[in-house]
């Protein structure tokens, strides 16, 4: 009876609680049980008993599994962060209380990179996360927690939050589907900032079509948010069984170097099932793409230099220190911020300081206007670009974290999406020597219909088999 | 951690030698002006509520060491 | 190289935080904060929570808008918010929200000095410290209200135009006067709600570079705002002139005791690392939006001050007392007006025109205004004021037409002042009609009979005797005679001179 439940999707749990044939409580009990007892390191809080669930919600009380980054009233929330442990928001994210709204309640807290600073899940404050496909491995991050979750059958669907790749990497990893919005999408309010002008939240799911399913309810213009817009157009269920007609770009910088021969392999093998499906490949250029890396990490780490000062042992969160304002400061955020946090921060605070903001702050700003330029002029001549998500398929923990640079590689072909502001889907592709491969679809602003829809035909024919991770 | 900085900064800095005179800097991909909210009051928050979880309260306030000592 | 202390001319700039008298905060809807119990009006956003956001108030961009168009400037078709990073207890988020490069206005002017840029930024919170003296050092904690945290503020930062500190202290006053004019704040240098700090410097006279500046914070009146630069151009004169060098830092000014003192060298002064303000997005005020508020800007001091002196022939002094203080200026203005409306007799003393209905000579009623309203005013509020511009017009027909002496009038204006009222029901009520001839010959008669001495005196050569007199018959007809009636009579009565 379980093990049926756990092969639900979502969208086809909550097509049963519709039917009167499954109740909330009992899918909730089912993944709450899960998730009280899993050992990937996954979850940071789990809830006790499900909430109500109004009948008719469009979502069917299917649980959620909700990144600890994102605000719950009452709940423990601390961004994976020793410095806000304990710290109990006094509201709720915006983007959580509409799907708890919709029907999506919150399962519990899962891991993250601290403050969605990695790419590995192992800069996390209270512990890595295990990849469930292997468990030696990373899940990749910094939603290492949420992806891990969903891949693993411990919820049935799961939002993150994306500023450099940190849906759709993940997911890559894990062997799901994960979506980065446009940005503006979706309300940022309640969302613990790292980067402000990237940060988008967004689902990660078993399929194409779970994946719409949500993101449809997490859209919307928010008064709380002065970046958010109302999402134009209607966001129908994805459909497409075919690609005729459908351009694809892929950026020949964007591809080869770097890339695990096992990843190029898949990639290559996506581009071939594209092709059958009627779609037509062609190559593009996007030249200043290869930049977008260093742009990223001097934007991200600045504008996280400034979210993160009011971390100062003042108002919330923990304090330290031995009594001189000073060392409040200075003990506080020393104790309470993890290593890869402090470097970012550093980092950011060099961008732009007196003397080098236009060598490196301003200059990101430009290289950034460059990159969105190269989208707009490569969606003049395609409708859809591919890559890969990730150069690499997951690696071991403990590979990466003696060389931060090596790690931010993982980031390659993610953080141009996401310094444009467009955006991006990520599905599995296969397996390479076992473990998961994902494929990135890019699409022009507001195009995530065209994007889920293309996603939907592909994940068909891929048939790509997730249930080994979910044992 | 200098050691890393370092490796970092080196492969970062090598966006100091673009060209991109007469590029417009982005500061915001949304494309949102005046955005504004009414001028109309609502309940502040009450101050119990808000200094729970403060590691230092009074039952008035959030205490700091003084600046200056 | 020493530069004679003569040769030095002082070279001041002003900047000027005023608080927006809008009803909630910069960028969160708590009303703001008038002295209640601390944190009190305080909410996630404020506080600075992690994963809250602000989000503009309109009414403040309007009043930043206002200000802006008031004083001249030029607003920019795009403005962009920015963060001023720095740490600091009253700091919630550990950065300012403000403007930095695209202010809201720039480059206008008002009297003779620039205006360089007008721009929208939040309030710091306030820290109170706990210790006993209420001194920073030796207290062992500080407490931090929020309630300040977040309220709108407008910097107005000029160019270096003043040359003296009294002209800094004067345009600072004529400031203030026309931000009260427009509404958009209380203004008040005791409450917090106007802040002016003083970038002084000193250099040769008639030179273009500027010499080394130092900043004056905190002086929060116009007469510490002049003393403090007085003692801050002394102290540079001083120093330049034996061969020193100023060094750039910021000053205290203590009034009791006349001492500046450093707060901050530029050593320690900050690197705050401005860079766009990622959660706002751009101001582009709309050409309507522009219009609606310039047809909201009332007539501003510098203007009424100018009308009043051309048109209206006003002294100096006079003009500038009433654009300062808008209720008087309009008491006065309305009274005249009522006064000169006033149809038929054109009563001596005022002038006419040939109908008899546009003139009046607007001397009188602004001198009636100055030097015997204001005094019976006093401090009090124009809401609580009774006496009326029509009450004043006709008090001042009744002594113009010679109904009543000045002696007269002015007891009717303590009434109104005091009560309120119509001055010719006053007048009956308390009997202070002039006091006509018949009346007076008897008083005059008898007052003569009892200062007989004076008389005496009179006769013998001392025609300054004859006050005695007048003071006596002003005594009986309590006030209501005209001394120069009672003069008259008094020598018609004495005869020629023998």
């Amino acid at each position: 009876m379980s093990a049926d439940l756990l092969e639900l999707t979502a969208a086809q749990a909550a097509g049963r609680v519709h039917a009167g044939e499954l109740s909330p409580a009992e899918l909730f009990e089912t993944y709450r049980e899960r998730a009280a007892s899993e050992d990937l390191g996954a979850f940071l809080w789990v809830a006790e008993e499900a909430p109500e669930t109004l009948a008719g919600a469009p979502l069917g009380g299917v649980p959620l599994a909700v990144k600890d980054l994102f605000c719950v009233e009452g709940v423990p929330t601390a961004a994976a962060s020793r410095i806000l442990e304990g710290h109990r928001p006094a509201y709720t994210a915006t983007s959580v209380a509409k799907l708890a709204q919709a029907g999506a309640p919150m399962l519990g807290k899962t891991n993250m990179d601290e403050f969605a600073m990695g790419s590995s899940n192992e800069n996390s404050g209270f512990g890595p996360v295990k990849n469930p496909w292997d468990r030696e491995r990373v899940p990749g991050g910094s939603s290492g927690g949420s992806a891990a979750a969903v891949a693993a059958g411990l919820a049935p669907w799961a939002i993150g939050t994306d500023t450099g790749g940190s849906i759709r990497q993940p997911a890559s990893l894990c062997g799901i589907v994960g979506l980065k919005p446009t940005y503006g999408a979706v309300s940022r309010y309640g969302m613990i900032a790292f980067a402000s002008s990237l940060d988008q939240a967004g689902p990660l799911t078993r399929d194409v079509t779970d994946a719409a399913l949500l993101f449809g309810h997490m859209v919307g213009r928010d008064p709380c948010d002065s970046t958010s817009l109302d999402f134009p157009g209607e966001l129908g269920e994805p459909s497409a069984e075919r690609l005729d007609g459908i351009r694809f770009g892929v950026p020949a910088n964007l591809t080869g170097d770097g890339v695990e021969p096992g990843v190029q392999q898949v990639f290559e093998s996506a581009l071939a099932t594209i092709e059958e499906l009627g779609g037509e490949v062609q190559q593009i250029e996007l030249p200043n793409a290869n930049h977008g890396l260093s742009a990223y990490y001097l934007l991200a780490p600045a504008e996280a230099s400034a979210n993160l000062a009011r971390y100062d042992g003042v108002r919330f969160g923990m304090r330290s220190g031995n009594g001189d304002l000073l060392s409040m400061y200075e003990d506080t955020r020393g104790d309470g911020f993890g290593d890869e946090v402090k470097r970012r921060i550093m980092l950011g605070t060099y961008a732009l300081s007196s003397g080098y903001y236009d060598a490196l702050y301003g200059k990101a700003q430009r290289v950034r206007t460059k990159i969105a330029e190269d989208f707009r002029e490569a969606f003049d001549r395609v409708d859809v670009i591919v890559t890969p998500t990730s150069p690499s398929v997951a690696f071991r923990l403990g590979e990466r974290t003696g060389d931060p640079y090596a790690m931010y590689l993982s980031d390659y072909f993610t953080v141009p999406m996401s310094l444009a502001g467009i955006p991006a889907l990520s599905l599995p592709g296969g397996l390479s020597e076992g473990l998961p491969v994902g494929v990135q679809l890019a699409g022009p602003a507001f195009s995530e219909g065209r994007l889920l829809d293309v996603g939907h035909a592909l994940e068909h024919a891929v048939g790509f088999d997730g249930s080994a991770a979910r044992g | 951690m200098t050691a890393e900085l370092g490796d970092i900064l080196e492969h970062i800095e090598a966006i100091q030698a673009l060209d991109l005179d007469g590029v417009e800097p982005t500061s915001h991909v949304a494309p949102l002006e005046n955005v504004l909210r009414p001028d109309e009051p609502r309940e502040s928050w009450e101050r119990e509520r808000m200094l729970e979880g403060a590691p230092d309260a009074s039952h008035e306030g959030f205490r700091v060491p003084s600046p200056g000592r | 190289m020493a530069e004679p202390a003569h040769s030095l001319e002082p070279v001041i700039g002003l900047e000027i935080h005023v608080q927006l008298r809008t009803s909630t905060k910069m960028f969160c809807g708590c009303a703001l904060s008038f002295g209640e119990d601390p944190n009190t009006r305080t909410c996630p956003v404020c506080l600075g929570h992690p994963g809250t956001l602000p989000v503009v108030n309109e009414q403040a961009v309007r009043f930043g808008l206002m200000i802006g168009l008031a004083l001249g400037c030029t607003p920019a078709e795009r403005s962009l918010f920015h963060r001023k990073n720095y740490f600091y207890p009253d700091l919630p988020k550990g950065y300012q929200i403000s403007q930095f490069d695209v202010p809201l206005c720039r480059d206008g002017r008002l009297g003779d000095v620039r205006v360089h840029r007008v721009h929208l930024e939040e309030d710091a919170a306030k820290l109170t410290h706990a210790g006993a003296s209420g001194r920073i050092h030796g207290a062992e904690a500080s407490v931090v209200d929020f309630n300040r945290g977040g309220t709108p503020l407008v910097e107005i930062v000029t160019e270096p135009d003043l040359r003296s500190a009294e002209a800094a202290a004067e345009w600072a006053r004529l400031l203030r006067a026309t931000l009260r004019r427009l509404g958009v704040s209380d203004v008040n240098m005791d409450e917090g709600s106007l802040r002016v700090d003083a970038n002084v410097s000193v250099r040769a006279a008639g030179q273009a570079v500027f010499g080394t500046k130092t900043e004056l914070k905190n002086m929060n009146s116009f007469s510490f705002l002049r003393r403090g630069v007085e003692a801050e151009i002394a102290r540079q004169t001083q120093l330049v002139g034996e061969g020193g060098r100023v060094e750039q830092e910021t000053l205290h000014y203590d009034p009791q005791s006349g001492s500046l003192t450093s707060l901050r060298s530029k050593e320690e002064s900050h690197d705050y690392r401005y860079f766009p303000e990622p959660d706002l997005v751009a101001l582009a005020p709309a050409q309507g939006l522009l219009d609606e508020v310039r047809a909201e800007i009332p007539e501003l001091p510098a203007q009424r001050a100018e009308r009043l002196r051309a048109e209206h022939e006003l002294p100096e002094e006079t003009a500038r007392l009433f654009a300062f203080r808008t209720e008087l200026g309009d008491l006065y203005e309305q009274a005249q007006e009522n006064l000169a409306a006033a149809p038929g007799r054109p009563a001596p003393g005022l002038r006419s025109g040939a109908d008899g209905g546009d003139g009046g000579d607007p001397r009188i009623v602004a001198n009636w205004v100055k030097n015997n309203l204001v005094p019976r005013l006093g401090d009090s509020e124009p809401q609580e004021w009774k006496v009326t511009p029509q009450a004043l017009a006709a008090l001042v027909a009744l002594v113009a037409d010679g109904s009543i002496s000045q002696g007269a009038a002015k007891q009717v204006l303590d009434e109104l002042v005091a009560n309120g009222g119509e001055p010719a029901q006053i007048v009956e009520q308390k009997g202070l009609a002039l006091a006509g001839e018949d009346e007076l010959a008897g008083i005059v008669e008898r007052a003569m009979e009892q200062q007989a001495d004076a008389v005496e005196k009179i006769r013998a050569g001392n025609p300054k005797a004859i006050g005695a007199i007048v003071g006596a018959v002003m005594r009986e007809t309590k006030g209501r005679a005209d001394g120069g009636e009672v003069q008259r009579l008094v020598r018609e009565k004495l005869g020629p001179p023998a």
